[in-house]
């Protein structure tokens, strides 16, 4: 594969759901997801209960795909912040650092002003630990582990 | 791209089903969907046009059970085959770990099936992929109808690197679940190999 892959670690995971949290109380909002760019949800936080999250992370990411298509088509790079208003709930849907989408479930306790701002925050905190972990995919230690003890019949045995 | 998730112990991949337009991708994933577990899948999406051709794409997560504690999710995809959605075939080919070529086996067909195989392999280059190194299967649908094209004769256009390949008939089910199988053991000792 000309791509290895995205490997995420405890303590980057504990950074990252704490600051998901954090935007999800100040920004008055009702969920708060992470997506990578690929349509995997890395992390969410908020009232998920009736909503299906892995559908909603793939078509996120097809949607920042689509319009990432359309960016290019007239000489943009990415569009890096998408709003859909809704009658009664609204998304706000950015980009972080390039890699992973950062998705805003909010209504009419909030607003779009106070998103974007707590939004604009968070970014800040999550690129800062999207870089940890693209460094420590870089230096490559316990995953090669891991992958390199799969075995035949590990994989033979999923489909017995 | 696989998803390893240390603290979830997951690892996520992508599958893509590809192949000319009316081949029966889409098939695939209803199958595969209709047999699968309830607890072993998610929704299936299909963002499709009114006369149910894919516009987008399909989705179909799958969990499959445990390696070495951790759950395996496959997350399949298929492309829209009408020529004209290119743009949106491209999209769907980022990040992908294993790919499904789809062939509709009947005579008529068979130019439309090349076109696609090279249109796949030119989106993969353009990416940076080559089909060399993405973990592939081949199968050889509608294999019920009458007209069709000896296997043969599709394995010498349509499978010149002798990957793992599968006659079909989605519609009654047959095939699909060995192509299944088959793709993510590849993906998996791919990712082994990674290591
Ligand atoms: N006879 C026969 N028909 C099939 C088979 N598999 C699929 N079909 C039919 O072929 C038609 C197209 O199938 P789809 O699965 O929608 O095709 P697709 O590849 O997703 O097409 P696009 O979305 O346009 O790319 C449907 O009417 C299917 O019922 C098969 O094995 N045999
Ligand atoms: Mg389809």
């Amino acid at each position: 594969m000309s791509q290895s892959a995205f490997v995420m670690h405890e303590e980057e995971y504990g950074e990252i759901t704490a600051v998901v949290e954090r935007l999800l109380r100040e920004a008055n909002a009702k969920c708060v997801y992470l997506v990578d760019k690929d349509g995997q949800l890395i992390a969410s936080s908020g009232d998920i209960k009736e909503i299906d999250v892995t559908s909603l992370a793939s078509l996120t990411a097809g949607n920042i795909a689509a319009t990432g298509g359309m960016a290019k088509l007239i000489g943009e790079k990415e569009f890096s912040v998408l709003f859909h208003e809704g009658e009664r709930d609204n998304l706000h849907i950015s980009v972080v650092g390039q890699r992973v989408i950062l998705v805003v479930i909010f209504d009419k306790r909030s607003s779009i002003g106070l998103v974007r701002l707590r939004v604009k925050k968070a970014s800040d905190d999550l690129a800062r630990t999207i870089q940890k972990l693209v460094s420590k995919m870089e230096a490559v230690t316990e995953e090669a582990s891991l992958l390199e003890q799969i075995t035949d019949d590990d994989i033979e045995k999923l489909f017995s | 791209m696989s998803f390893i998730n240390y603290s979830s112990r997951e690892i996520n991949c992508k599958i893509v089903y590809y192949g000319p337009g009316l081949c029966g991708k889409t098939t695939n994933l209803q199958v595969i969907y209709k047999k699968t577990r309830p607890e072993a899948k998610g929704k299936m999406i299909t963002l499709a046009t009114e006369t149910e051709r894919t516009l987008f794409f399909d989705f179909l997560p799958l969990a499959l059970g445990d390696i070495k504690g951790f759950k395996t999710r496959f997350h399949l995809y298929t492309v829209p085959g009408q020529i004209f959605y290119d743009a949106s075939r491209k999209l769907i080919l980022k990040g992908v770990d294993g790919i499904v070529y789809v062939a509709d086996s009947q005579i008529e067909r068979m130019d439309a099936n090349i076109e696609s195989f090279d249109n796949m392999k030119l989106n993969l280059d353009e990416q940076g992929y080559s089909l060399k190194q993405i973990p592939y299967v081949v199968q050889y649908n509608k294999r019920d109808l009458p007209n069709v094209i000896p296997i043969d004769e599709l394995k010498q256009a349509l499978n010149p690197d002798g990957v793992p390949d599968f006659e079909a008939a989605a519609r009654d089910g047959i095939g699909v679940f060995e192509t299944l199988k088959t793709v993510v053991k590849l993906v998996l000792i791919e990712l082994k190999k990674s290591a």
